[in-house]
């Protein structure tokens, strides 16, 4: 028999995750004792990964208006004008926690959670993306994690027809024991026809939509605030399971509902499941709500209203409806096989009042859980460590020797497990289902798809650099942005807006919780530089395990707007006879970098050294010119130099992705120092681009417009990938299917997939 | 002439079947739910891929005892041009429309991605328009598209010309076990003895307009050529 009124002692309250100052609070909000129903309530709402109650004040300090932003942070996704009455609403989230423990379902259910933060909205979601990291690739769980998270992602996209058209994965040694998987939705909808997380109408019906109430998740919002420990494994049951096909029918039901004027505000179950959701849509449209739980659609026995509360199955939707369309929405959600029922009313009581078995299992004020949500100012501290961290001595690491070595070196490089060919991954995503998809993954830095109508189109790239932001958070999450942006000016996009997912350590550790604060800083200033305002967002903290936390890893994705979908650059050259330039430094302020660079942590296991400072007037001006060009159709490839730096990114184009003719090059280039930092070294700010020798002059021309550094360093050709020295010898010259074959099996090599 | 694209539960690619007949190739074309009963007179019927029933007991196993497979049948068995395409392929074998069973792919992994087919002759009505051109590229995107068959029902396909479509390997020839999923033959696409139903895993929507088609062929519209030889069958018999 269920008890909801057990002797509320501090052991329960501490099992519930919630200090004794903020049980106080409960106190204060009540005015009484919690039953257990309640205190479960408070428990999950008061949770960071519900509360945000570490990050809140910081993330209050991000840029989150501008000329395209419909839809700001604090709505289920947000939302971008792309034109022609067309808006994106998009999201990055993460589900961590539950990846590690079980990689299929947690990865599926990951994207699942984000599909219906989109849809929720009203808008169909035509890409996904995802942002990896796992661990070394000879720690042993590695394997079997990629093997997984990959298979739950395409598991769970494929079968509801929404292609996953790119992402990133970072393989190193501060995830071995906590990987991260942050999943990125965008959806289309027309600007006038979008949909709130609001409850408002007070006698309107709130109704449940989608699939049954299971036990599954109990107290996964607070699982994900927790850091892991040997028991983790014993949290499994606390990993929900997804059901794509469920999802697929609730996805077309909602988009038929939203044809009609039934609904008032929707918003999906997810985490903290139908607490949340009733509680967030109550308090967006300061009213309260009733929940008769004896209507609950339920698929386990005897499900107790705590139960009921806290469940975390998947698939699920709260709607309020205006008063009067109930049984017509139930027969649009019936036709697709689904549950709706009429599980409660809005009310003026500005409480949330939860009915069971004709009794009150829980009565609370809704404005009070969310002004008296804890948030605090946790202190910072600078790591002890982070002056060791710069310390980059590079007098241990003999130069590579012009020619052989060098050569052998690029192919290793190459095959490198942060550098070499995703397809092992992205083979397993349908990237080309609902054919809006114009750049492949492989095919250019940023994916693009088409909208429904007309010429334009979106353009889409996430980026994180965690070793950059480990050795300077403020530095690293401003260049996650810049690269971001800079793949968007290769494929001729402007930014629009961001999302972030930003995860970090234990918060209650001063040097992580500076970690975070000055990654925001880095994020707030470089959205401002690019005009890339923050819409939406999530944060995963106590990402560690033991004493080991991640790398800093404020995952971002930016959203462009393309002008013309006929005209979008690639990044294989594809042709010969093609004249190769950079626009940037070549060897960046003061020398190519090494700092925290994929050749050093691959090919010597190291990652140290400051990284560059980030410098918004060059990457303003280097992608202004490389947008005007694309978008000119003046240029035919683009790539920005990343991970592994010149000679992997001339390689790269040399490759293409499947399908593109391999066309080698040619090349040029002035030495000033080690020969390593000018092959491998990544200096932001810096893009190749390829075009046809008549178009010299535009290039010129735009490079100086724009006021980009621009070096012609030589031309496409043949089979093999030729870098002389200016005025010397040979500093490399190899055959380009050799690399090209290091490059494409080089991830299935290193993990032993 | 009129198409239909039924729509099952779980159908994800029914919307772009639509737009390539209707949009690029300009049929009459409208979907068909798959609890209603009628065709409405189609002259072709397209059994779009996806994950109908979310394909979890056998794919296209329960999509086949849909109450509009009685009038696709129907419709089969009077001559009636019905193209099955990756889950529409295999309802169709569920269906016993088309002979053989496609299990799961030999790497066990879904795939998504170009690939090379031979077309082995250009006397039926989906490959007709695949003129002086002896292999196409068109997609997959599938994790059960292993076709496999008896060795008399592989004997019958080979003997009557039923086999249209195989894919090719890196080299050019036809494997005895496709290395892409493990195929029998190659087998990427067949038709029924009555040469008027075509079942075949690659995705001929995904490639009908250069700007989506990806690189191959410099933008690739493969595709597009088996709409027309369908197309063209049904305007020779009006």
């Amino acid at each position: 028999m269920f008890d909801n009124h057990p002797t509320i002692t501090a052991e329960l309250v501490s099992e519930h995750g919630l200090t004794d100052e903020e049980y106080q609070r409960v106190l204060e909000c009540l005015g009484r004792e919690p039953n257990l129903t309640e205190l479960g309530i408070f428990s999950v709402m008061w949770s960071e990964h519900c509360s945000y109650k570490s990050s809140r004040i910081h993330l209050g300090t991000l840029p989150t208006t501008g000329p395209n932003v419909i839809q700001g942070p604090g709505e289920n996704a947000g939302i971008v004008s792309v034109g022609d009455g067309w808006a994106a609403a998009f999201k990055m989230e993460s589900h961590n926690h539950p990846s590690f423990i079980e990689p299929y379902q947690g990865a599926a259910t990951g994207v699942g959670g984000i599909l219906r933060d989109v849809f929720t909205m009203g808008a169909r979601p035509v890409a996904n993306l995802n942002s990896l990291r796992f661990g070394s690739v000879d720690h042993p769980r590695t394997e079997y994690l990629v093997d997984g998270v990959v298979a739950g992602i395409a598991g769970y996209g494929n079968c509801m027809g929404v292609p996953t058209v790119g992402g990133e994965v970072t393989f190193d040694p501060s995830y071995d024991g906590n990987i991260l998987v942050n999943a990125f939705n965008l959806g289309l909808v027309r600007d006038d026809q979008i949909y709130l997380a609001n409850a408002s109408g007070v006698g309107n019906p709130v109704m449940y939509i989608g699939a049954k109430t299971g036990r599954d998740g109990i107290h996964g919002a607070t699982m994900a605030s927790d850091v892991f420990d040997d028991e983790s494994e014993a949290k499994r049951p606390t990993v929900q399971v997804g059901d794509p096909f469920t999802e697929k029918l609730l996805l077309e039901a909602c988009l038929e509902l939203f044809k009609t004027d039934y609904v008032v505000g929707i918003q999906d179950m997810g985490a903290a499941g139908l607490t949340s959701s009733s509680f967030e849509m109550a308090d967006r449209g300061g009213v309260g709500l009733s929940l008769n739980l004896d209507a609950v659609p339920q698929r386990a026995e005897n499900l107790t209203p705590y139960e009921m509360m806290l469940s975390e199955s998947q698939e699920r939707m709260l709607l309020v409806a205006a008063r009067g369309t109930e049984d017509k929405i139930r027969e649009i959600v019936e036709r697709w096989d689904l549950d709706a029922s009429v599980v409660g009313e809005v009310t003026d009581t500005g409480r949330v009042v939860v009915t069971w078995h004709d009794g009150i299992v829980a009565d609370i004020p809704v404005a009070p859980i969310t002004d008296k949500a804890p948030k605090s100012a946790r202190p910072t501290a600078e790591p002890a460590d982070l002056a060791q961290r710069w310390v980059l001595d590079l007098d241990g690491i003999a130069d590579l020797a012009a020619g052989e070595e060098a050569t052998a070196m690029l192919a290793e490089v190459l095959a490198g497990p942060n550098i070499a060919s995703r397809r092992w991954i992205y083979r397993q995503y349908d990237h080309m289902v609902r054919i809006g998809t114009v750049s492949r993954p492989g095919d250019a830095d940023a994916a693009v798809i088409r909208l429904p109508e007309g010429k334009r189109g979106v353009a889409l790239t996430v980026d994180c650099n965690p070793r950059l932001c480990w050795l300077d958070p403020y530095r690293g999450a401003a260049m996650a942005i810049a690269e971001c942006c800079r793949n968007l000016a290769c494929v001729g996009a402007e930014p629009l807006g961001t999302t972030d997912c930003l995860n970090f350590g234990n918060p209650e550790r001063p040097e992580i919780m500076w970690e975070f604060v000055e990654a925001i800083r880095g994020l707030g200033d470089a959205c401002r530089a690019f005009d890339a305002p923050v819409v939406s967002g999530n944060v995963s903290l106590y990402n560690e395990t033991g004493d080991t936390a991640v790398k800093p890893t404020p995952s971002v994705a930016v959203v462009g707007r393309v002008e013309d979908v006929e005209r979008v650059s690639q990044t294989a050259f594809g042709q010969a006879g093609l004249e190769i330039a950079l626009l940037g430094d070549l060897e960046g302020q003061g020398g190519a970098s090494l700092a925290g660079s994929a050749y050093l942590q691959d090919q010597h296991g190291i990652c140290a050294g400051r990284p560059p400072e980030w410098a918004p007037e060059v990457e303003l001006a280097v992608q202004g010119a490389c947008r005007d060009l694309v978008r000119a159709g003046q240029i035919q490839a683009a790539h920005d130099l990343s991970e592994g730096g010149l000679a992997v990114a001339i390689a790269e184009m040399g490759f293409g992705g499947p399908g593109w003719p391999r066309v080698g090059c040619a090349i040029e280039v002035p030495r000033q120092g080690r020969l390593d930092q000018l092959l491998f070294g990544e200096d932001p700010a810096r893009i190749l681009v390829a075009y046809e020798p008549g178009q010299a002059a535009a290039v010129r021309e735009a490079a100086e417009r724009h006021g980009a550094p621009l070096t012609v360093l030589g031309s496409t050709s043949g089979e093999r990938v030729v870098i002389r020295q200016q005025g010397g010898g040979v500093l490399v010259d190899a055959c380009l299917s050799e690399l090209a074959t290091r490059w494409e099996t080089g991830l299935e090599q290193a993990v032993g997939l | 002439m009129k198409a239909a694209v039924v729509v099952f539960p779980g159908s994800n690619c029914d919307h772009d079947c639509y737009h390539v007949l209707q949009h690029v190739m300009g049929v009459e074309t409208r979907f068909v739910w798959h609890k209603d009963t009628s065709l409405d007179g189609a002259d072709l019927v397209v059994l779009p891929g996806g994950f109908s029933y979310g394909d979890y007991l056998r794919c296209g196993a329960i999509a086949r005892f849909s109450p509009i497979m009685e009038a696709v049948t129907s419709h089969a068995s009077s001559g009636g041009l019905t193209l099955g395409i990756c889950n529409g392929f295999q309802m169709l074998t569920e269906a016993g429309l088309l002979p053989g069973a496609l299990i799961q792919n030999l790497s066990l992994k879904f795939l998504c991605q170009d690939v090379r087919l031979k077309v082995e002759h250009t006397s039926s009505a989906l490959t007709s328009h695949v003129v002086s051109k002896p292999e196409v590229t068109i997609p997959v995107a599938h994790n059960e598209g292993n076709y496999t068959i008896d060795a008399e029902g592989l004997a019958r396909l080979e003997g009557e010309g039923q086999i249209l479509l195989r894919y090719l390997e890196d080299d050019g020839s036809v494997a005895e076990r496709a290395s892409l999923n493990g195929s029998m033959a190659g087998i990427a696409g067949i038709m029924n003895a009555g040469r008027n139903v075509f079942g075949m895993m690659p995705h001929p929507e995904r490639c009908a307009e250069a700007l989506v088609g990806g690189p191959a062929n410099g933008g690739n519209t493969d595709g597009r050529l088996l709409f027309e030889g369908l197309i063209a069958a049904v305007q020779a018999e009006a």
